[in-house]
C-alpha cells in the first residue's frame, strides 16, 4: 500500500499536464501533421511558428500591447488599493464593513455586462483603442481583489508597529513608504500576482475596448484563420509563449502565496 | 515634569480613562499597576500623544502639548510584543529615531554601538529581527527608545512576553539603564510583585480609574483605597465586612479579635492579604473555620481556595499543605496585619504601619 502513495499524484499531474504537453508539441508541428495524423511527438519537428511570431509585427505586438496594458493595470490597481487597504484595515468608520463587501461584489459581475457602458465611454473620450482603456477596465475587478488581499496582510501587522515609527518621528507619508511598504511586501506581490493574472487572460473587454493599436495577444490569435483554414500550428506556438509571463510569475511568488492562503485572503 | 490634567478619553459611548490627575516627576520611575483593561495602555498613549484626551490637559515641562503630533514629542515607548522594524537590521532599527532626527552618521555609530554594547546585542546588530530570540527582539526594540533622549520612556509591560529566566535577568537590568538619566519613566505591568521590585512611585489603575498614587512601598503598605489595595495584591486580597465596639471586632458575630486601640467603633471592611492567613496557628492569630475548595501546592508554597460564611478566601504560606477539596479545615489569620476600610473603601488604619493615610 505504501509503495502506491506514488500512483494518485503521478496520475493527477499527468491529467494536469496533458493539455499543456498537446498544446507545446502542437506548436513545434506543422498544421498539415497536426490535421493529418495521430503522433504523440512532433514527427517534423519545426521552429517555423515561434518564427512567424518573433517576425510578422501583427503576432509579436499582440504580446507587446498585452504586457503594456497589464502592466499599467498593475501598477495602478496595487497603487489605489494600497491605501485603502490601509484605511479598511487601521480605521473604523460608519459602513467600513459594507463598504469593503460591496468593493468584493464588483467582481460578481460579469466583464460582459460592462463592455458596452465601458466601449460608449470610452469612445466618447477619446480613449478608445489605447492601452489605458483596457488597464483602466481592469481595474474595475482587480482594486477590489487587491484590497481584499492587502487588507489581510497589512491586518497581521500590529497596530504598534505604526505607532512605534510615528514615535521614532516618521511622518506618515515617510512610515508608509519606508517602512510599512517593506513589511507587507509578500502582500504586495501576491495582489500583483492575481492582477496579473486577471488581466492577462481577461479576453472580452480587452477584445472590445481595442482595434489595432492596442490590439492584445488573445484578440489576435482569433484571427489567425486564413484561405487554407486555421493555422494551428502558428496558434499552438502563440498559445504556448501566453502561458509562459505567468509560470514566470508564479515562479516569483510561489512562497507568498502560501502566505496569503493561510490568511485566508487569496 | 509631566503632569495630566484631568485628562479623560471616551470612544464612543464608552469611558475608557476617567478624569485623571498625575504628576510625574523628571528622573523618576513610575509604574501604573492594573489589570488588563484597566487603561495602562491609553494612559500611555494619551502621555505619548498617539491619542488625543477627550477633556484635561497634558504639560510636559511646563509647556502644554495636549495637541503636539507624536513626531514633535521627544519621547519613546516599548510594548509588550516585540516591535521592530522587519524589512530593517538590529542596526538599522537601533538607528532609526536617530536617522529620523537629523544625527550625523558618525555619531549614530558611536551610539547605537554603545547601545548595543550595553543591551548586550552586538554580535546580532547585522541580523533581521525575525532571526532574533524574543529576548534579543525586545532588546532590541529597548535600544531602539533608549538610543534617543527621550524625556519620557514608555515601557507597556515589556517583559510580559518573555520567558521567566529572561524577564528576572531584563527586570534586574531595567533600572541600572535609567539610573543616569533625567527623563520621566513610566512602566506599566499587571504584577504587584514586578512593581514591588522596582520601586519608585505606583499609580493603582481600575477601570480608568486613578485608586491610589504615591512611592510604591507607601501604595503598597497603606493603599488609600480598597480598590488600591486589590489592585496590589496578588493573589486577591481577602476581605470581610466587620464591626467594631468597645475592644472587639466582628465579622458578623462568626469570628472576632481584639480591636486595635486607636480605631473608633463602627463598621468596616477588612481586607487581609492571603499571605497573612495561614494553616498554622501563631500566637495571636484568629481562627477560621471554612471548607476547602481547592489547594494549589507549588514546590514551596500552598495557594488554598477556601470558603468561610459565605466569602471566598485564599490562604499563601510556605512549605507544602495538602487539603482535600470539600474537607473542613481551620485556617489562621494574623488580623493584626489587616487593613480596615471605611464601607465606601477609604483606609482608616493599616495593619502593616499603624497609620492611615
Amino acid at each position: 500500500m505504501r509503495r502506491l502513495t506514488w500512483l494518485v499524484p503521478t496520475i493527477y499531474i499527468l491529467f494536469l499536464m496533458l493539455p499543456i504537453y498537446w498544446l507545446v508539441s502542437m506548436s513545434f508541428k506543422t498544421t498539415n501533421e497536426i490535421l493529418g495524423s495521430f503522433t504523440l511527438f512532433p514527427q517534423s519537428f519545426t521552429l517555423e511558428n515561434y518564427r512567424v511570431i518573433f517576425t510578422d509585427p501583427t503576432w509579436y505586438n499582440g504580446y507587446i500591447n498585452s504586457l503594456i496594458y497589464v502592466s499599467i493595470n498593475t501598477v495602478l490597481s496595487v497603487c489605489i488599493a494600497l491605501p485603502a487597504a490601509y484605511a479598511f484595515s487601521r480605521y473604523r468608520f460608519l459602513g467600513d464593513k459594507h463598504l469593503f463587501f460591496w468593493l468584493l461584489t464588483n467582481r460578481m459581475a460579469p466583464a460582459a455586462v460592462f463592455a458596452l457602458p465601458f466601449f460608449q465611454l470610452y469612445s466618447a473620450i477619446g480613449i478608445f483603442d489605447t492601452h489605458l482603456a483596457v488597464a483602466l477596465a481592469h481595474t474595475l475587478f482587480n482594486v477590489p481583489l487587491a484590497v481584499w488581499i492587502l487588507e489581510g496582510f497589512m491586518s497581521g501587522v500590529p497596530k504598534q508597529l505604526d505607532e512605534t515609527a510615528y514615535i521614532d518621528g516618521y511622518s506618515f507619508p515617510n512610515f508608509f513608504v519606508r517602512i510599512f511598504v517593506p513589511t507587507i511586501a509578500a502582500g504586495i506581490g501576491v495582489a500583483a500576482f492575481f492582477c496579473f493574472m486577471f488581466s492577462w487572460v481577461e479576453l472580452l473587454l480587452a477584445k472590445t475596448l481595442t482595434a489595432v493599436a492596442a490590439k492584445p495577444i488573445a484578440a489576435t490569435m482569433t484571427k489567425t484563420a486564413s484561405s487554407s483554414g486555421y493555422e494551428l500550428g502558428l496558434l499552438a506556438a502563440a498559445g504556448t509563449l501566453t502561458i509562459i509571463p505567468g509560470a514566470i510569475v508564479i515562479y516569483f511568488v510561489r512562497n507568498y502565496i502560501a502566505k496569503g492562503f493561510a490568511l485566508g485572503r487569496v | 515634569m509631566l503632569e495630566l490634567k484631568n485628562i479623560a478619553k471616551r470612544v464612543g459611548a464608552e469611558t475608557h480613562i476617567h478624569p485623571t490627575s498625575l504628576e510625574f516627576k523628571p528622573g523618576s520611575f513610575n509604574i501604573l499597576l492594573g489589570t488588563t483593561l484597566a487603561g495602562k495602555t491609553t494612559l500611555m498613549q494619551l502621555m505619548a500623544g498617539l491619542e488625543k484626551p477627550t477633556a484635561g490637559e497634558i504639560w510636559f515641562g511646563g509647556v502644554d502639548v495636549t495637541g503636539v503630533a507624536v513626531q514633535k514629542r521627544n519621547v519613546s515607548m516599548v510594548y509588550q510584543q516585540f516591535i521592530n522594524y522587519p524589512n530593517m537590521s538590529v542596526y538599522d532599527n537601533i538607528a532609526s529615531p536617530l536617522r529620523v532626527g537629523g544625527v550625523d552618521s558618525a555619531e549614530i555609530k558611536r551610539r547605537v554601538g554603545a547601545m548595543a554594547e550595553l543591551m548586550r546585542i552586538s554580535a546580532m546588530l547585522d541580523r533581521r529581527p525575525s532571526e532574533l530570540s524574543g529576548g534579543q527582539q525586545q532588546r532590541t526594540a529597548m535600544a531602539r527608545a533608549l538610543v534617543k533622549d527621550s524625556d519620557l520612556i514608555l515601557l507597556d509591560e515589556p517583559l510580559a512576553n518573555l520567558d521567566f529566566k529572561l524577564r528576572e535577568e531584563l527586570r534586574d537590568e531595567l533600572p541600572k539603564l535609567f539610573g543616569t538619566r533625567e527623563c520621566v519613566v513610566v512602566y506599566a505591568t499587571t504584577e504587584p510583585t514586578e512593581a514591588l521590585l522596582f520601586g519608585g512611585v505606583t499609580a493603582a489603575l481600575h477601570e480608568g480609574r486613578v485608586a491610589d498614587f504615591g512611592p510604591t512601598g507607601d501604595v503598597y503598605r497603606q493603599p488609600a483605597t480598597l480598590t488600591g489595595a486589590q489592585v496590589f495584591s496578588e493573589p486577591p486580597i481577602n476581605t470581610v465586612k466587620v464591626n467594631k465596639s468597645g475592644d472587639r471586632v466582628s465579622a458578623d458575630g462568626n469570628v472576632n479579635w481584639a480591636a486595635p486601640a486607636d480605631l473608633p467603633d463602627g463598621d468596616y471592611i477588612v481586607g487581609i492579604r492571603a499571605h497573612h492567613i495561614v494553616p498554622v496557628e501563631t500566637p495571636g492569630s484568629v481562627p477560621i473555620d471554612g471548607t476547602i475548595k481547592i489547594a494549589e501546592l507549588s514546590g514551596s508554597e500552598s495557594m488554598v481556595h477556601f470558603d468561610a460564611f459565605g466569602s471566598d478566601w485564599v490562604s499563601l504560606s510556605h512549605g507544602v499543605h495538602p487539603f482535600d477539596a470539600g474537607a473542613a479545615a481551620t485556617l489562621y489569620a494574623d488580623m493584626s496585619a489587616c487593613f480596615y476600610f471605611t464601607p465606601d473603601g477609604k483606609l482608616v488604619r493599616s495593619g502593616e504601619t499603624g497609620g492611615g493615610r
